[in-house]
C-alpha cells in the first residue's frame, strides 16, 4: 500500500511524491472541534494556500500540522505523512523530536518579533544548527547561513547585526531564513504577511518562491485570510469554513471559477485596487459564522447560504478529485454553471 | 455660516514633530487636506508614513507644532474648546476591541457622550444610533466588549461616533482587523451615511483595495509628506508619482 | 476568566489564618489579659501557660496574639496609605507626562535615594510616644516611592491605549478618564504591590521594635523580639520568648510574598501554563482511510 522509503530518498526537490499528506486531522479546544475531519497534501515543489476567515480553525490547522499544538488545544486525531514517513497523532502521540525544526518548521504569525533582542542573527543560527544536529563548530553553523544568504540574495551583513539595527521586512526574511536553514520538508507559514506592508510582503513571498524553486524546502502550507496575497504565492488554494475544507484547487481555477457558494462569497467580498470593485457594490456575507461547538448539520454554511436547499441539510457531496473538489450539492447539479451569476 | 466655497474641515500645512534637536522626526511635514461634506477622502501610506499621527492631528488628540486646522472657515488650531470640536468631528479606531474601556458596558460606554451632549443624550437617540450601524439596542446595550462579536464592537464604535451626529468621521484603519466579508458591510454602513446624511469621511488606510472601493478622492502619504492627491480614479489607475506607482505594483491582484 | 492556583490558596490560606489568630485570637483565648503578670522570668511552658512566660512573667501566648494583631494593623494601614500616595504620584506622573512627571519622578527618586532605615529611626526617635498608628504612617510614608515607580510605568502604558482617545472624544474629563479608564486596568497590579507593601511594613515594623523604636506602651512581634534579646533569653535557653514570633513573622512575610507572586500567576496566566491540567484526549476518532 504504501511505499517505505528510505533515508537516500531525502534529496532535496528529487521526491516525485507529495511532501505532505494528511487524512483525519481533528482538533479541539475543549467541546470546540476547531479543526474536524481535515485532508490535504502539498506536492513536492508546491505551495499549498490555506485561506479562510477568523475563527474557521485555519490557524489551529497550522498548528496541528506543524506539530505545535499545545494546551488548551488537544489534537484528537489523524494521520501525517511527511516524505513517506508517517505519523499516527490519535490519543495524543507525542511526534518524534527530531520533527520538529528539522522535517516540519513554522514560521509563526509577527515572526518578525520572535527573535530575541539580545542574541545576533549569527548567534540565532548557530543555536538553531546545534539544537538539531549536536556539536556543530560556530563556524560551519555560520557558514551554512552564509551561503543561504547569498543564495537568496539577502545581505550578509545581516549574520552579525541585532534585530533592532533592522528593518521589520528585513527581520521577517531573516526568521524565514532562519526557520528554513535546516532544509525542512515541509514549512508551515502562519498568517507570515498579516502585519506587513505591502512592500515587504511581497519580497517575502518571492522569498518563500525561491525557497521551494531551489528546493530547500520541500513544500509549504501558506495560512491566510489574505486572498491577493494566495493569488501571488500558492499553486493551490484550499478553502476552510466552519473547520473543515469546503474547496480546494489550482489557484488559478479557483480564483476565476470558484465552485463552492463560501468561495464565491469570500472572493466577491476581496478589495483589490481594480476597475470592477470601483463599480459595484460589494455585499459582504449575510449572518456569522456558526459556533463550532454545536455546528449545523449538513453544509455548514448552509445557514448562511443564498443558494441553500433542503438537502444542503444532510452531508454535501465532494464533487472532484482529491486535488480539485468542492463539497455543494448545487455544484453537483449545476456541474457547468459559473457560480457567480446565480449568487 | 458655510458657505460652498469653504470646505468643512481643512487642516493647512500640519505638521508634527516627534522629539527633539537631533533626533526629532517629522513624523507629519506640510500637509495640507481639506474635507468636504458628502465627500469620502482616503490617506493611504504604509506603516511609519505618519498617517496615525494626522489623523489624531485632525480630531485634536495631539497639538500640532505647525499649521492651522479650519472647521468651516474658523481656527480651531488652538482653540481650548475641545468639546465642542468633537461634536462635529469624530472617530473610528482600528482595534475594536482595545478601542474599548474592557470595564464599561456598551450602555456605560455611550453615556460618556453626556459631557458633550448634556440633555440632548437620549435613550431615543441612542438606540438610534444603534440602530443606524444595524444593531439592535437590546441585544447589544447591557453587554460587555468581551461578549460581543469582532464585528459588532466595532459597529458598537461606529455608533457611539454617530450618537454625537458629527459632520466629520474620521476612520483610522477602522476597518482593518476585520475579515473581508465583515468589511465589506461596515463600509458600506459608513458610505450609506455619507450620501444619507452628508457626512464628510476620511479614512486612513493601508489598504489601496479599499481605498478603490470608497473613496471620491485619495491621498498618498509617504514619510510624514502628501506625495500625491487627487480623485480616487486618477491615482489609483493613473498614478503620476513614482512612490505611488512603486507602491500599486506590490499591492497583490485577485485577477490577472 | 481569572482562575486562581493551587499556590493562591495555599497562601491566602495561611494569611487568613494569621489574620483570625490576631483578630479572634484574643476573644477565644481569654485566659490571661494582656499586660497582667501570671507568672515569673521566663517560665517554661506548660498546660495553663502553653508558651511559658516572658522575662517581666507576662504570658508569651497572649502577648503573640495581641503582637500579631498590632503587626496585621501596622502592615495593614501602612501598606494601605503608601499604596495610596504610590497610586496618585504614579498615576499622575504617568498619565500626564511632561514636566509633571519629571517633577514628581524627581521627588519619588530623592526619597528613593535616602535610607529609609535611617528615616525611620529619626522619626521614631522624634515623636516622643508613638502609637501603633503613628508608626504605621511613618512606615507607609516613607515607602511608597517604589510603588509610585512601578505605577508610573504601568500608567504611562496604559495611556498608549485606544480607548482613552476614545473616551476623550465622548468628552471624558481628565479626572473621569484615570478614574475609570486608567485605575481599573492596572487594579491586578494594585493588588500585587499591595501585598507586596503590606509584607514589607510588617517586616519593617518587626526591624524598628527589634531596635526598641516600637510602638509604645503596645505589645508587636518585634517588641516581643526586642524583649527576648534585650534580657538574654538566647543565652538562658528560654525559646519560647523569641522562636514563636520569629517563626511567625517568617510565616506571615512568607505566606503573603506567596500571595503576590501567586496572583501574578493567576493575573498572567501564560505564567501557569504547565499549571493547566491535561485534558484526556477525547475517543479517537478512527478514520481507516
Amino acid at each position: 500500500m504504501s511505499t517505505e522509503r528510505t533515508a537516500d530518498v531525502a534529496t532535496a526537490g528529487t521526491s516525485a511524491g507529495p511532501v505532505l499528506t494528511a487524512s483525519g486531522l481533528r482538533a479541539a479546544y475543549g467541546p470546540t472541534v476547531a479543526v474536524d475531519d481535515v485532508a490535504l497534501s502539498v506536492g513536492s515543489g508546491e505551495v499549498l494556500g490555506i485561506a479562510g476567515e477568523s475563527g474557521c480553525g485555519k490557524s489551529t490547522l497550522a498548528a496541528v500540522l506543524s506539530l505545535t499544538a499545545r494546551p488548551p488545544l488537544s489534537v484528537l486525531g489523524g494521520e501525517l505523512t511527511v516524505d513517506g514517513e508517517r505519523l499516527d497523532l490519535s490519543g495524543g502521540r507525542k511526534p518524534p523530536r527530531t520533527w520538529r525544526g528539522g522535517v516540519v518548521s513554522l514560521l509563526p504569525q509577527g515572526a518578525m518579533n520572535a527573535l530575541s533582542a539580545t542574541a545576533k542573527v549569527g548567534d540565532v543560527a548557530v543555536d538553531v544548527v546545534r539544537a538539531h544536529r549536536g556539536r556543530v563548530p560556530r563556524g560551519v553553523a555560520l557558514d551554512l547561513l552564509a551561503d543561504r544568504l547569498d543564495a537568496l540574495d539577502l545581505p550578509r551583513r545581516v549574520i552579525g547585526a541585532y534585530p533592532h539595527q533592522l528593518s521589520g521586512g528585513m527581520r521577517q526574511r531573516v526568521v524565514t531564513v532562519l526557520s528554513t536553514l535546516l532544509d525542512p520538508r515541509l514549512l508551515i507559514a502562519d498568517e507570515p504577511t498579516s502585519a506587513l506592508d505591502v512592500s515587504t510582503q511581497r519580497a517575502l513571498v518571492d522569498l518563500l518562491r525561491e525557497l521551494v524553486r531551489r528546493g530547500l524546502v520541500g513544500g509549504i502550507v501558506f495560512v491566510t485570510h489574505d486572498l491577493p496575497v494566495l493569488r501571488a504565492v500558492a499553486d493551490r488554494i484550499a478553502i476552510m469554513y466552519a473547520g473543515r475544507i469546503v474547496e480546494t484547487g489550482p489557484t488559478a481555477d479557483m480564483v476565476d471559477d470558484p465552485r463552492h457558494p463560501y468561495t464565491a462569497a469570500l472572493l466577491s467580498s476581496v478589495l483589490v485596487p481594480e476597475p470592477q470593485v470601483r463599480r459595484r457594490r460589494i455585499g459582504g456575507i449575510r449572518g456569522a459564522p456558526p459556533d463550532l461547538a454545536d455546528p449545523p448539520a449538513g453544509c455548514r454554511f448552509h445557514p448562511r447560504c443564498s443558494l441553500a436547499m433542503d438537502v444542503c441539510t444532510t452531508t454535501p457531496p465532494v464533487v472532484g478529485d482529491a486535488e480539485a473538489y468542492a463539497t455543494c450539492w448545487w455544484t453537483k447539479d449545476h456541474p457547468d454553471e459559473p457560480l457567480e451569476r446565480s449568487l | 455660516m458655510t458657505t460652498d466655497d469653504v470646505p468643512l474641515l481643512a487642516g493647512e500645512h500640519l505638521a508634527r514633530t516627534f522629539g527633539r534637536g537631533k533626533d526629532a522626526v517629522r513624523a507629519v511635514d506640510d500637509v495640507s487636506i481639506t474635507l468636504n461634506a458628502g465627500e469620502v477622502t482616503t490617506v493611504v501610506g504604509e506603516s511609519g508614513s505618519g498617517k496615525s499621527t494626522l489623523a489624531r492631528l485632525l480630531l485634536k488628540l495631539l497639538p500640532p507644532s505647525g499649521g492651522r486646522l479650519l472647521l468651516d472657515g474658523r481656527d480651531v488650531t488652538t482653540g481650548a474648546d475641545t468639546t465642542a470640536y468633537w461634536r462635529d468631528v469624530q472617530a473610528v479606531f482600528q482595534d475594536p476591541f482595545s478601542a474599548f474601556n474592557q470595564f464599561f458596558t456598551v450602555r456605560r460606554l455611550l453615556a460618556r457622550a453626556r459631557r458633550l451632549l448634556g440633555a440632548e443624550l437620549t435613550e431615543e437617540r441612542v438606540n438610534t444610533a444603534l440602530e443606524q450601524v444595524g444593531l439592535r439596542p437590546a441585544d447589544v446595550l447591557g453587554r460587555y466588549p468581551h461578549q460581543l462579536s469582532g464585528g459588532q464592537r466595532q459597529r458598537v464604535m461606529i455608533a457611539r461616533a454617530l450618537l454625537m451626529r458629527p459632520r466629520v468621521l474620521i476612520a483610522d484603519e477602522a476597518t482593518s482587523m476585520l475579515d473581508a466579508s465583515l468589511r465589506a458591510t461596515i463600509l458600506n454602513v459608513l458610505t450609506d451615511l455619507r450620501s444619507e446624511s452628508g457626512l464628510a469621511i476620511l479614512f486612513i488606510t493601508h489598504d489601496i483595495g479599499q481605498a478603490c472601493y470608497v473613496s471620491d478622492r485619495v491621498l498618498v502619504m509617504s514619510n510624514g509628506r502628501v506625495v500625491e492627491s487627487g480623485p480616487t480614479d486618477e491615482v489609483i489607475f493613473a498614478p503620476s508619482h513614482e512612490y505611488t506607482r512603486r507602491l500599486l505594483a506590490d499591492v497583490p491582484r485577485l485577477h490577472g | 476568566m481569572t482562575r486562581f492556583t493551587p499556590r493562591f490558596y495555599v497562601a491566602a490560606a495561611i494569611v487568613a489564618a494569621v489574620l483570625l489568630f490576631g483578630v479572634l485570637g484574643p476573644l477565644v483565648f481569654s485566659g490571661h489579659e494582656l499586660g497582667t503578670v501570671v507568672g515569673g522570668l521566663y517560665d517554661h511552658p506548660s498546660g495553663r501557660l502553653w508558651l511559658g512566660t516572658d522575662n517581666i512573667g507576662h504570658d508569651v501566648f497572649t502577648n503573640l496574639m495581641y503582637g500579631t494583631r498590632t503587626s496585621l494593623v501596622i502592615g495593614l494601614v501602612a501598606g494601605a496609605l503608601a499604596t495610596l500616595i504610590g497610586v496618585v504620584v504614579g498615576t499622575l506622573a504617568g498619565y500626564r507626562g511632561g514636566a509633571l512627571e519629571e517633577a514628581l519622578m524627581g521627588v519619588t527618586n530623592v526619597i528613593l535615594a535616602i535610607p529609609s532605615i535611617v528615616v525611620l529611626i529619626l522619626i521614631s526617635i522624634a515623636l516622643g510616644t508613638r502609637s501603633t498608628v503613628a508608626m504605621a504612617v511613618v512606615l507607609g510614608v516613607t515607602s511608597w516611592p517604589w510603588t509610585a515607580r512601578a505605577v508610573r510605568a504601568q500608567a504611562a502604558s496604559v495611556r498608549t491605549r485606544e480607548h482613552l482617545d476614545v473616551a476623550r472624544l465622548s468628552g471624558a474629563g481628565t479626572m473621569s478618564l484615570i478614574c475609570y479608564d486608567v485605575v481599573p486596568y492596572m487594579l491586578s497590579y494594585l493588588c500585587m504591590a499591595f501585598v507586596l507593601q503590606v509584607s514589607s511594613a510588617v517586616l519593617n515594623e518587626a526591624a524598628l521594635s527589634m531596635l526598641g523604636l516600637g510602638p509604645s506602651g503596645g505589645v508587636s512581634l518585634g517588641i516581643m523580639l526586642h524583649w527576648a534579646l534585650a534580657w538574654e533569653s538566647v543565652r538562658t535557653g528560654a525559646w519560647w520568648a523569641f522562636v514563636p514570633p520569629t517563626l511567625l513573622l517568617t510565616l506571615l512575610a512568607f505566606a503573603l510574598l506567596m500571595l503576590q507572586s501567586s496572583l501574578d500567576e493567576v493575573f498572567n496566566p501564560r505564567l501557569r501554563r504547565f499549571l493547566r491540567r491535561r485534558r484526556p484526549a477525547a475517543t479517537p476518532t478512527a478514520e481507516a482511510a
